[in-house]
């Protein structure tokens, strides 16, 4: 009797969800319409943007700041070559739409998780509320970001922006929020004696020096992007993802193989730039 | 040094600071009322008293100390001041206002334009550079660019940190680091400096420097400094007046020498022991405010029978408000009462050396080594407070030596004997 559950306290959550969305979409379309048309402006743009670079100036660009990021010629050399090796696979223009699409999404995150991460670290009960959150969201499976972005902006790459955006801001607001709380006494102190009013004090001392590990949680961030572009692509992200999507489908692990290896290229690029600049701004300031 | 008589900058009425006092605030209070003793209000009701009712002034252009042990509370109650920690109970009245009534805003308020203060550990900003930390106060003020480079870049050269504008603070010494907190307070331009262990960070040599640095600076400047610190012997190099903290109370406010000659209990004389009272001296601490006087006029006759009654072998002639005229020696007195006449100025007094009731004794010992008289003590107007000889400033300084108690020979019997001899009449007449 017992290897059937009865049916009579079974809750229905699904029909709920769903009912709940399309209740959202038809008295606040015009908001996610709204924030649709925002994230598709700034992505096209920034596509357009890399896209009309000539290439020997990307490659420029990596090698300069590999340059001023490590001050290592090893690193500068290979960093550049890994973009150079992207190329040689035949996956550049596919790399600077997946580039377009993170950078939009690191942009994304930091706009959106950076004041939460100040308002949890400025109030125990806004980190009391928000920490939860975070905990859940960073043990969720990243396919079930797709499903809420597929609901409310269907397929394309907005939904595929806001999917990655989801998964990949809770290291930035936790970071933010560490940053802030761990801002020795001594400096806020002199500040207010100083007479700066709370912004001031956040402006100056607060931000400033939680900086570094700020940088931290924006590298993590635009690290779990990467690894939700190739995620997203399934619902229409496009670049690199897709085509190891496509590699999947067709059963072509070569080709799979290829623009995995340029995932892990892009990767490591923008971590060592991104993590070369914290570190020197890190040992400036101590 | 400031006078008694100058304005009052920051006065502190009973002020009480509670750690751990929730729910039980007014019990508390009252057990301090009632004089109930740190410990067993701690024991007993959980609340450490960090601060217990301390009341003191600082007068315009004063440098006042707040010395105890660690722990005493000198931290809790110089942050008290500024409200960096709240004051559980009490007045902070400063410049006429009382602060510890004024909204968040009224306080930032006060911050901006009365008060500046010097950490322990700094307190810089290690990614502004050594100029934009030293114009942090004036930023805050919202003061232009422009006045504000320039009071900055007084002050670091004020403070001698010229050339290092553009460092930031982890490639300076501790020292130097210190130094852009000074330039910073003083940027600021404050009505009081306030400083919480501003030297105990630096190694002992830079330490002394900075201390004497300071000094100077202070009385150039005419600073009105509250400086805490646990050092004795900078308490006593830079106060004019020195409060003693026990576990959060006050209970001795006296200047350096009063302190050392007279210290209010045990505790105050365990505290400073190490101190040679005599270094501290000052001429009023010296002094006897008994000198012998006469008016133009009198009869000689009569100031003889004086000076043979007190043994002081000079008297000092003053007018109806009692400022020194000129100062006398016995010879030519003696003489004159021989033929039976009166004491008057041209007949043989002469213009006396004179020092202020502040003069430190190392700057005494000259005067006193100069004249065959007496050196008068006198306030700014040239009224006479005292005087003082060779023998009161020896005596001063015998009270410092350590004689050795096994060996009653070892100890010369300076303030009897000997040295009185100098001063008494001999037939030599030695001109002055
Ligand atoms: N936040 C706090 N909570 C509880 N007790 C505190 C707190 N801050 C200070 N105290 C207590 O108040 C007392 C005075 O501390 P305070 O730091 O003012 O001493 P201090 O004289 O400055 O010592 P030091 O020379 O070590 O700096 C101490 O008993 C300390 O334990
Ligand atoms: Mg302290």
């Amino acid at each position: 009797m017992f290897n059937e559950f009865p049916e009579t306290i079974e809750i229905d959550l699904r029909t709920r969800v769903n009912d709940a969305i399309s209740w959202l979409l038809d008295n606040f379309g015009g908001v996610f319409d709204f924030i649709a048309t925002v994230i598709r402006t700034v992505l096209l743009n920034l596509e357009d943007a890399i896209t009309w670079l000539p290439w020997p100036l990307v490659l420029g660009l990596i090698a300069l700041l590999a340059w001023t990021a490590t001050r290592s010629p090893l690193n500068t050399v290979v960093l550049t070559g890994l973009m150079v090796m992207i190329g040689m696979f035949g996956y550049y223009d596919l790399a600077m739409i997946t580039l377009a699409i993170i950078i939009a999404a690191v942009l994304i995150s930091f706009i959106i998780g950076l004041p939460i991460g100040i308002l949890a670290a400025q109030s125990d009960k806004a980190d009391a509320v928000i920490r939860p959150l975070l905990d859940g969201a960073q043990t969720m499976p990243a396919f079930v970001y797709l499903i809420p972005a597929l609901m409310f902006f269907g397929l394309g790459r907005v939904p595929a922006v806001i999917a990655t955006v989801t998964y990949a801001v809770p290291p930035l607001i936790r970071l933010t929020n560490l940053g802030i709380r761990t801002v020795t006494q001594s400096a806020i102190e002199a500040a207010t004696a100083y007479g700066a009013t709370p912004r001031q004090i956040l402006r100056d001392v607060q931000l400033p020096l939680a900086l570094p590990t700020i940088m931290a949680g924006v590298n993590q961030t635009t690290m779990m992007a990467l690894a939700m572009v190739v995620i997203a692509s399934m619902i229409g992200a496009e670049g690199l993802g897709q085509e190891v999507l496509l590699a999947i489908n067709r059963i072509d692990p070569g080709r799979g193989f290829e623009a995995g290896l340029c995932i892990v290229a892009l990767a490591v690029i923008i971590d060592r730039i991104t993590q070369g600049f914290a570190d020197q701004y890190k040992e400036s300031i101590s | 040094m400031a006078d008694e008589n100058a304005t009052v900058l920051l006065e502190c009425r009973k002020v009480s600071k509670l750690f751990n006092d929730e729910g039980n605030t007014q019990a508390v209070l009252k057990a301090i009322r009632d004089g109930v003793g740190k410990d067993e209000i701690q024991s007993k009701l959980g609340t450490v008293v960090g601060v217990r009712e301390a009341s003191f002034k600082v007068h315009q252009g004063e440098f006042f100390v707040i010395m105890g042990l660690s722990g005493s509370g000198k931290s809790t109650l110089i942050r008290t001041l500024i409200r960096l920690i709240e004051p559980t109970d009490g007045e902070i009245i400063i410049d006429g206002e009382d602060v510890t009534k004024l909204s968040e805003d009224g306080m930032r308020k006060v911050r901006r334009n009365k008060v500046a203060m010097v950490f322990q550990h700094y307190g810089l900003l290690p990614h502004k550079t050594v100029l934009e930390n030293a114009e942090y106060g004036l930023k805050t003020r919202g003061i232009s660019w422009k006045e504000r480079r320039e009071k900055a870049q007084s002050a670091i050269d004020r403070v001698g940190l010229s050339g290092w504008e553009s460092y930031r603070p982890s490639a300076l010494s501790g020292g130097m680091q210190q130094r852009v907190g000074l330039a910073r307070a003083l940027s600021h331009d404050p009505a009081i400096l306030l400083m919480d262990e501003p030297f105990s960070g630096l190694d002992p040599i830079v330490r002394r420097q900075m201390q004497q640095e300071f000094g100077r600076l202070q009385n150039e400047e005419d600073l009105t400094t509250i400086l805490v610190t646990h050092d004795l012997d900078e308490a006593l190099m830079l106060g004019d007046r020195i409060a003693i903290m026990r576990d959060g109370e006050i209970i001795q406010i006296a200047t350096p020498d009063q302190l050392v000659t007279n210290p209010a209990d045990d505790y105050v004389a365990s505290f400073v022991e190490g101190a040679s009272p005599a270094r501290f001296m000052v001429a009023r601490s010296v002094m006897s405010d008994d000198p012998l006087t006469a008016r133009d006029g009198d009869s000689a006759e009569s100031a003889v029978e004086m000076m043979r009654e007190r043994k002081i072998w000079s008297t000092f002639i003053v007018d109806g408000g009692n400022k020194v005229q000129g100062v006398m020696s016995w010879e030519t007195i003696q003489r004159l009462a021989q033929s039976g006449g009166t004491l008057h100025l041209g007949t043989g007094a002469r213009k006396p050396v004179t020092c202020d009731s502040e003069t430190p004794i190392d700057e005494l010992f000259p005067l006193v080594l100069n004249t065959r008289h007496p050196v008068a003590v006198v306030d700014d107007q040239g009224t006479l407070q005292g005087m003082i000889t060779k023998n009161m400033l020896l005596e001063a300084l015998a009270h410092d030596i350590d004689y050795d108690e096994e060996d009653p020979e070892s100890k010369p019997d300076l303030v009897a004997s000997e040295v009185e001899t100098s001063n008494q009449p001999s037939n030599e007449v030695t001109s002055v």
